[in-house]
């Protein structure tokens, strides 16, 4: 049961006093941007090395075969091909999570999807390691191809895994890589008090996250034996952990630099085959070595959206309170682990934290098949079920003649309060987020009163600031941040953290310029390089600002009185009546006595030596207790709603959305230009994966991967979005931020599914809402989505929670 | 993708110059590129590898609008779709024309691609524009490098698609266009210069040039194109429905063309539908009889974007949309 718990403000951030805030809040220019725009940024790919060679990466035609043979001696009798290298020569698996370390950089025994890497050629050029790899001649022996949930459920042909790569969980059963069973409350009570219980099926498509930039990567090996990769990775520290893994090397002689990335989305975020095959080649070689994916394999690198069929029941009172949920969900994993464990939890995980539930049961599966490994897309495994819970609420609110916006309004989950499956939840705005784009979008006096043709659609969701547990165990922090400063008012901070686009190098100067009263541009930033940064996990479940924000805010904190005490000596201020803006210490009660940023420095420098620090953070313990209570919890929750209205064609189908309005608890803008850019960022890849994408396959192939025949939406398709800011100050977030690059995706599809509803009556329970489906709704031809039926494990004990002295 | 395959460039001063160039490097595979939009990254996934190009962009005369709406007009093969869509003698009396030119990919395409090069472009199919690898996971179809046409596999002939946005207004228009060969030319009508066949899509010659389209004046010829795709912008057609009428004083139909696009490997003319509305005025009856027939002769297969059924169906809706907005559009 949701329990109210503490109500007063915690953690260790505790908001600013009095001072107004110089830099955070203010629309300020990326540190990046004039780089970016003037084509002076350095991605992978821009990175050329004397000596250079490039690598290119055979691939299997099969989806599922035994590898029988591989002979390279053709290949590398060709003129020009330096290295050729075949999956024994790297026989350690690895894999992102430590319960699935079930990839090799190339595959050994055999392939398991159309293009799982066989083989790799260094080369003096690109078109000689191409034609190399035609030289390369591999002998399989074609197994029968699993491309479905039931076709892996069927058992009847050979298991793409064995089993004996998954530790620990030890439940890879056929193709079942992992079936979990989570029940808390007691449901069947639950159920029946409701007035009404109803049952609803779902298919979420996968899709891919299709960033501009392909990978790359590029390794050199130094006669001293150190390995330096560079890489387009939002991961450069468990990159650094597999490469030293792999290569069998120790950490320290391992160093990895992210580069900048041309957006990740989640795509960038396992250690990759192809950065470990660079890696190898250089040492082979003893030749810098690169490698950059065409687009084609960036479509099978993929860990994108999971494909999900999904089955909830609920239970809910006239009055609109859910008394009871059931959820179960089937993910199609693809053929390797990857982020799959977390993808499946997660598909469980923030039912929760929206609308009140008190009785929640999550049952939940994933199987291998024979396609490209699924993972971490924006979101990562909340926005299936969250296009499911949407519009299954909607159908409940028809069902009890309530207004959905009363429905989701009357049932928002309390303030500092914890969850039925033991997460625990600080600030929420959802309300506020909810009223305001009813307000904007005027939902009252449109939702079931548009003429045929036109409708209006609403929903809200909520999602991680920053996942509550790093991926492979330890107690140590999640982010740190060194600073430094030099004697001419200049602050260097260094970070692990990695900029994929969404401006985490921005954020890192803005919070070290605001707490040390320097102008941006004083603040130099060096990142995701792990011989020269402290550790940061990296760019992924929406991390970033909280925890290098909290982290440089403690570096900054632990410099500021060496600084303040020599401005307190010379200007015979007490040290309390001190600020910092602007390049300047000064006295709060009377400005004009200040000295200059730099001065001190010179005399703190003078009187302690060279002058840095370090902070770090670590996210709050989470209540829960239970296995599986790992995916799940975070420091806060970010919640977001959205309304929009849309006009369907109803002889072709055709969807045109006229206007989006969405607001996002951003608990505190950083800065408001960056944060709605995250917004409309993620409506427009919302509205790619409700409107179009679709990671699909033929006769065991990816049926188009290009961006001409993969549809996703350009800049034409784009409709106008509104955006609002709500700001609830949590007390965990940096000046009281959550995230904002991922949650504001999540309401849009289902808004999306349920205005079409409003517009013409029919339910498109799958994803992509394509024109075709829509037509076959409205002849009565669409089919229900059917679920598997599966023999589930018994729920896993869940112990009653212990409070936290410290949360 | 991979890079572009190596090869020699030509280019010729004139059409005749270009076709024997073709002719004579025909052991090189030599192909004619106007603006290469298609070719080159066809060239990049090596559904072609000519080791000769000829180059047109720099035959003189082979550019620009030229005539009357009274005598009929001749528009340049290497005039580019940008210039027609632009052009300001096409946009008020052929209008159909620049409304097919500009719903031709996106605007930077529009600015390199040619009218002859939309005209002549590649019959499309998602078996085959793909790379070399992934048609080599697939072993490949009959219209590069392999047997079998995967999406009628028990077929005899290719079924690629026809993609070209401007063919059916050309056709609805009752437009010819020159041929220039290695020893002279040839005036052809347009609907003549394609074949159902995904391979052998084009009935000239290769070493032919489409230099010039002629277009016959107006004669109160009412024509319009509608062109079904996902998105606005970048996007072949998966159908396209371009109509035509002239109708007496009265209103009555003497003259009708209803073409379809992307749902055969040649434009299609459906013409049952044509000779239903001859001698009828333009009511929502004779648009619905005529659409309920028009869209038979799509034959849409699962080789482009969204289901054939799908197409299939749109065909009827969109072929009574054109002429529902010929009927608007009556003097």
């Amino acid at each position: 049961m949701p329990t109210k718990t503490d109500t007063k403000p915690e953690g260790s951030t505790p908001t600013r006093e009095a001072e107004p805030l110089s830099i955070i809040g203010k629309p300020l220019m990326k540190v990046d941007a004039m780089a970016k725009v003037v084509g002076e940024t350095m991605f992978a790919d821009d990175l050329a090395l004397p000596r250079m060679l490039f690598c290119k990466i055979k691939r299997s035609p099969h989806p599922h075969a035994r590898i029988v043979k591989v002979d390279t001696s053709k290949a590398e009798a060709l003129p020009g091909v330096v290295a050729v290298l075949v999956g024994a020569e790297l026989p350690i698996p690895f894999g992102i999570l430590p319960v699935s370390q079930d990839e090799h950089a190339l595959s050994i025994d055999k392939a398991r999807f159309v293009g799982d890497p066989v083989a790799a050629v260094a080369a003096v050029d690109e078109e000689t390691a191409e034609a190399a790899l035609e030289h390369i001649d591999v002998d399989y022996e074609v197994l029968q191809s699993i491309m479905t949930i039931e076709e892996a459920l069927a058992k009847d042909s050979e298991p793409i895994h064995t089993g004996e790569l998954h530790r620990g969980e030890g439940s890879v059963n056929g193709n079942v890589h992992k079936a979990v069973s989570l029940e808390f409350g007691d449901l069947e009570e639950g159920f029946a008090e409701a007035d009404v219980v109803r049952e609803d099926t779902f298919f979420f498509q996968g899709n891919t996250h299709l960033p501009m930039e392909q990978h790359s990567a590029l390794a050199s090996c130094g006669a001293d034996g150190k390995m330096t990769l560079w890489s387009s990775t939002q991961t450069p520290h468990y990159v650094h952990r597999a490469m030293a893994k792999v290569l069998e090397m120790p950490p320290s002689m391992v160093r990895v630099i992210a580069c900048p990335n041309g957006g990740g989305f989640g795509g960038k975020s396992d250690p990759f085959n192809h950065e470990i095959v660079v890696a190898k080649l250089a040492q082979k070689t003893r030749r810098p070595v690169k490698v950059t994916l065409t687009r084609e394999e960036v479509f099978y690198c993929h860990r994108g959206r999971h494909p999900v069929k999904m089955w909830v029941k609920s239970g809910i009172k006239k009055d609109g309170s859910i008394t009871a949920m059931h959820f179960r969900s089937f993910l199609d994993g693809g053929a390797f682990g990857s982020y799959g464990i977390a993808s499946l939890y997660y598909t469980g995980a923030l039912q929760t934290v929206t609308y009140k539930i008190p009785r929640y049961k999550f049952e939940g599966l994933r199987v291998f098949t024979n396609k490209p490994p699924c993972g971490p897309k924006r979101g990562h495994g909340t926005v299936q079920p969250r296009f499911a819970i949407e519009c299954h609420l909607d159908k409940l609110a028809e069902q009890i003649k309530k207004s959905p916006l009363d429905v989701r309004l009357d049932k928002v989950i309390e303030p500092f309060s914890i969850t039925a499956n033991q997460l625990r939840v600080r600030t929420v705005g959802l309300k506020e987020c909810l009223e305001r784009v009813a307000e904007r979008s005027e939902f009252r006096n449109k939702h079931g009163k548009l003429p045929k043709g036109r409708g209006i659609g609403l929903a809200s969701s909520s999602y991680l600031t920053g996942a509550g547990l790093p991926i492979y165990w330890n107690k140590l922090p999640h982010s740190g941040v060194q600073l430094q400063l030099d004697r001419g008012g200049g602050v260097t901070a260094f970070c692990g953290s990695t900029d994929i686009g969404q401006g985490s190098d921005s954020v890192l100067a803005y919070v070290v310029a605001e707490e040390l009263g320097v102008e941006v541009q004083d603040v130099h930033v060096v990142t995701a390089d792990t011989h020269l940064t402290p550790v940061d996990l990296g760019s992924y479940s929406s991390r970033v600002t909280l925890m290098t924000g909290n982290a440089a805010i403690e570096a900054a904190r632990r410099l500021k009185p060496l600084l303040l005490d020599q401005a307190a000596e010379k200007l015979q201020v007490p040290v309390e009546r001190l600020a910092m803006a602007h390049r300047k210490i000064f006295d709060r009660d009377h400005p004009d006595v200040s000295m200059e940023f730099a001065e001190a420095v010179v005399l703190a420098e003078a009187r302690h030596g060279t002058l840095g620090s370090t902070g770090s953070y670590t996210p709050p313990r989470s209540p829960g207790r239970y296995k599986g209570a790992g995916v799940g919890p975070s420091a806060t929750y970010s919640f977001s709603a959205c309304a929009l209205e849309l006009e369907v064609d109803p002889e072709t189908g055709m969807v045109t959305i006229h206007k989006i309005w969405i607001a996002h608890d951003v608990g505190k803008s950083i800065n408001p230009l960056l944060a709605i850019g995250q917004i409309e960022g993620s409506v427009y890849m919302g509205l790619g994966e409700v409107l179009m994408e679709e990671q699909v396959f033929r006769k065991g192939v990816h049926k188009i991967p290009s961006m001409l025949d993969y549809k996703s939406p350009t800049f034409v398709d784009m409709p106008p979005v509104e955006s609002i800011l709500i700001e609830t100050l949590d007390p965990q977030g940096p000046y009281g931020a959550k995230e904002c690059g991922q949650g504001p995706l999540l309401p849009v599809i289902p808004a999306v599914a349920i205005a079409v509803y409003d517009a013409l009556g029919v339910r498109i329970d799958e994803s992509p809402v394509t024109p075709d489906k829509i037509v076959s709704a409205l002849e009565g031809r669409l089919r229900a989505v059917t679920v598997p039926e599966y023999d589930w494990p018994p729920p896993v004990d869940v112990p009653p929670m212990r409070e936290e002295s410290s949360s | 993708m991979m890079r572009l395959p190596p090869f020699r460039y030509l280019a010729p001063k004139s059409a005749q110059e270009a076709a024997k160039m073709l002719a004579d490097h025909a052991a090189d595979e030599a192909m004619p590129v106007a603006g290469g939009t298609d070719l080159y990254p066809n060239m990049k996934r090596r559904q072609f590898t000519p080791r000769v190009l000829v180059g047109l962009s720099r035959v003189e005369n082979s550019r620009g609008v030229s005539g009357s709406s009274n005598d009929g007009i001749t528009i340049g093969g290497m005039t580019t779709l940008t210039r027609v869509e632009q052009n300001e003698l096409l946009q008020t009396h052929y209008p159909a024309i620049t409304t097919a030119a500009a719903l031709v990919s996106a605007p930077v395409l529009r600015n390199m691609g040619t009218l002859g090069g939309n005209l002549c472009i590649d019959t499309r199919c998602n078996y085959y524009n793909q790379s070399y690898e992934w048609r080599k996971s697939i072993n490949f179809c009959m219209k590069k490098d392999g047997e079998i046409c995967w999406v009628a596999p028990s077929s005899k002939r290719c079924w690629a698609v026809s993609s070209s946005d401007t063919a059916p207004v050309f056709i609805a228009l009752d437009a010819e266009c020159t041929l220039v060969g290695p020893d002279g030319e040839r005036r052809v009508p347009v609907k003549s210069l394609y074949e159902h066949d995904g391979i052998d899509f084009l009935k000239k010659k290769r070493e032919e040039i489409l230099t010039e389209i002629h277009v016959p004046k107006v004669n109160g010829r009412r024509a319009t194109y509608l062109k079904l795709r996902r998105r606005d912008s970048i996007d072949f057609p998966i159908l396209g429905v371009a109509a035509a009428i002239e109708t007496a004083k009265d209103g009555t139909v003497e003259k009708a063309r209803i073409v379809l696009t992307a749902v055969e490997s040649a434009p299609v003319e459906a013409d049952k539908a044509e000779a239903v509305l001859v001698g009828k005025k333009l009511t929502e009856d004779a648009i619905e009889e005529a659409a309920s027939i028009a869209y038979r002769p799509a034959k849409p297969l699962d080789n482009t974007d969204l289901t054939n059924a799908y197409r299939k169906k749109m065909a009827r809706v969109y072929v009574a949309r054109a002429l529902r907005e010929l009927m608007r559009a009556e003097p």
